[in-house]
């Protein structure tokens, strides 16, 4: 998961904050960034589902979007994205992708109304680019603040409300993907209540000076420990989230990617994204392939780019794999040909050139634990 | 008296007579984070110097383990199926891998003493 980048590496404003806890640093997508603390990433893993981990997500990219007079800010960036953004109501978030005209994916993102703004949130190898597809494309009807210097926090697990209410009383009663500005510690945050763990959780955009205190004050909860981005990845592929760059990428669509609940009902009717008629056709037809989970017999491990046969032939390939501490076996995902991609189908996943059995199985593959009130 | 000698992929080899125990340090288990599967050589297997002949996987990736020397593979740790976390709990003791009856006792004099290997690890930072 480690990606090189050109120039010299970036720091979060956790960075000294990451040295004294001890974090093993390692460049991803331009950042320094923590991959574990010394507990090791099974540890942080089981203590995120079991207590309450603190994540430094301050790499990804925060936009603010603002319609300019006469302008809607939602219906402006719902001609680059499927997801019904001009249905979100003031403090309501949707997961949706950026297309390209071939209904690619050219990065996935969450977007937050508070009313007055859209808040935009993308993956921290893809921001410079989504923030030039932005000022390309939306210039003429929303102003585009790129917040790129706020720290990110991610607070997640089943004790992530009782701690975060200690300090902000309002977010216990929040529900799973809603945003509401809030005060912690005299700084002014935006909190939304969600995640990339499949667990309960907040994630906390807060003011670049002021994120080393609040992550220090999370921390001092005795249920809190610093997670890093090791157990994030173990963590969302139990989930069954997708990665970009892995699972989904500008050569695989909304529709193959299973995503489809996250493209507007509306809009699959109406299009108006890039890419419409490609992601109409495949609704209308279905996709030659789709993305599946798959769950191995043994112990071995089938990593990305391993291939998946059935009976000597390749159908497809495996885009995220590793170990689930959750359920102490091997898990992955993948593509597969839509003819072979039923629940319960018989696959072999080629592990150093040894097949390994598995079968195909409906993800998530540890429940997901969404507060919705 | 056991002689124990290092490669620079941080396996580490403990010859007595002519069988070979080996298993990884604990700088490469650090390196590698908790492990959680292990792929031994069978008994039986001959191997060549230098040939990638066991796999340990750990959360983030998997790493080939190179025979220290050649010879045939006498005997494979089955426990690590069960508690692959030996390899980070005890690399140097029940996080063994395997052994190996040794071809050319002569191709370890190549292989890095306790204090090379030391030093060695200190180079790396």
């Amino acid at each position: 998961m480690t990606e090189s980048s050109a120039g010299p590496l970036k720091r979060t404003p956790l960075y000294d904050l990451h040295r004294e806890l001890g974090a093993r640093l390692v460049p991803f997508a331009g950042y320094e960034m923590p991959v574990q603390y010394p507990t090791g990433i099974l540890v942080e893993h089981n203590h995120t589902r079991t207590a309450c981990g603190l994540f430094d997500v301050s790499h990804m990219g925060q936009v603010r979007l603002t319609a300019k007079p006469g302008q809607n800010a939602a219906k402006a960036l719902e001609t680059l994205v499927p997801g019904d953004i001009a249905g979100l109501q003031p403090g309501q978030q949707r997961y949706t992708q950026f297309t390209n005209d071939a209904g690619g994916i050219l990065d996935d993102l969450m977007v937050t109304s508070t009313g007055d703004h859209l808040l935009v949130v993308v993956n921290a190898a893809c921001k410079d680019a989504d923030l030039a597809h932005m000022q390309k494309h939306l210039s003429a009807t929303c102003e585009i603040e790129p917040m790129f210097s706020r720290g990110l926090l991610a607070l997640q697990g089943p004790q992530a409300s009782a701690v975060l209410s200690r300090l902000v009383p309002q977010v216990a009663t929040m529900k799973f993907m809603t945003g509401a500005y809030v005060v912690i510690d005299g700084a002014r945050c935006y909190v939304t209540r969600s995640g990339y763990t499949g667990g309960d959780g907040y994630e906390i955009s807060t003011p670049a000076d002021q994120t080393d205190a609040i992550a220090r004050k999370l921390l001092g909860h005795p249920e809190v420990k610093p997670i890093g981005l090791g157990a994030r990845d173990s963590l969302r592929l139990e989930a069954g989230l997708c990665l970009y760059g892995h699972d989904i990428d500008t050569t695989t669509t909304p529709v193959e990617a299973v995503l489809l609940w996250s493209v507007g009902k509306e809009r699959r009717v109406q299009g108006g994204f890039p890419g419409a008629a490609v992601v109409q056709k495949q609704i209308a037809e279905g996709s030659s392939r789709k993305r599946v989970g798959l769950l191995p017999e043994g112990k071995a491990i089938a990593r990305e780019g391993a291939e998946i046969v059935i009976g000597g032939k390749t159908v497809g390939t495996v885009t995220s794999g590793g170990f689930s501490p959750t359920m102490g076996r091997a898990i992955a995902m993948g593509y597969v040909e839509r003819s072979q991609s039923a629940n319960g189908t018989k696959v072999d996943l080629m592990v150093r050139g040894k097949p390994v059995a598995a079968e195909i199985v409906p993800m998530p593959f540890v429940k997901h634990a969404y507060y919705r009130g | 008296m056991a002689e124990t000698k290092y490669t620079e992929e941080h396996e580490w080899i403990r010859v007595e007579g002519d069988v070979g125990t080996i298993g990884i340090t604990q700088y490469a288990q650090e390196q590698l984070g908790d492990v959680v599967f292990v792929d031994v050589p069978a008994a039986g297997r001959t191997v060549a110097k230098g040939e990638a002949c066991a796999v340990v996987e750990s959360v983030k990736a998997a790493s080939d383990i190179y025979a220290p020397a050649s010879g045939e593979v006498v005997e494979s740790n089955a426990a690590l199926a069960e508690t692959p976390g030996d390899v980070n709990a005890e690399p140097t003791g029940k996080g063994w891998f395997f052994k190996l009856k040794l071809a050319d006792k002569g191709e370890l004099d190549g292989l890095m003493d306790e204090a090379a290997y030391d030093a060695f690890v200190k180079s790396l930072g």
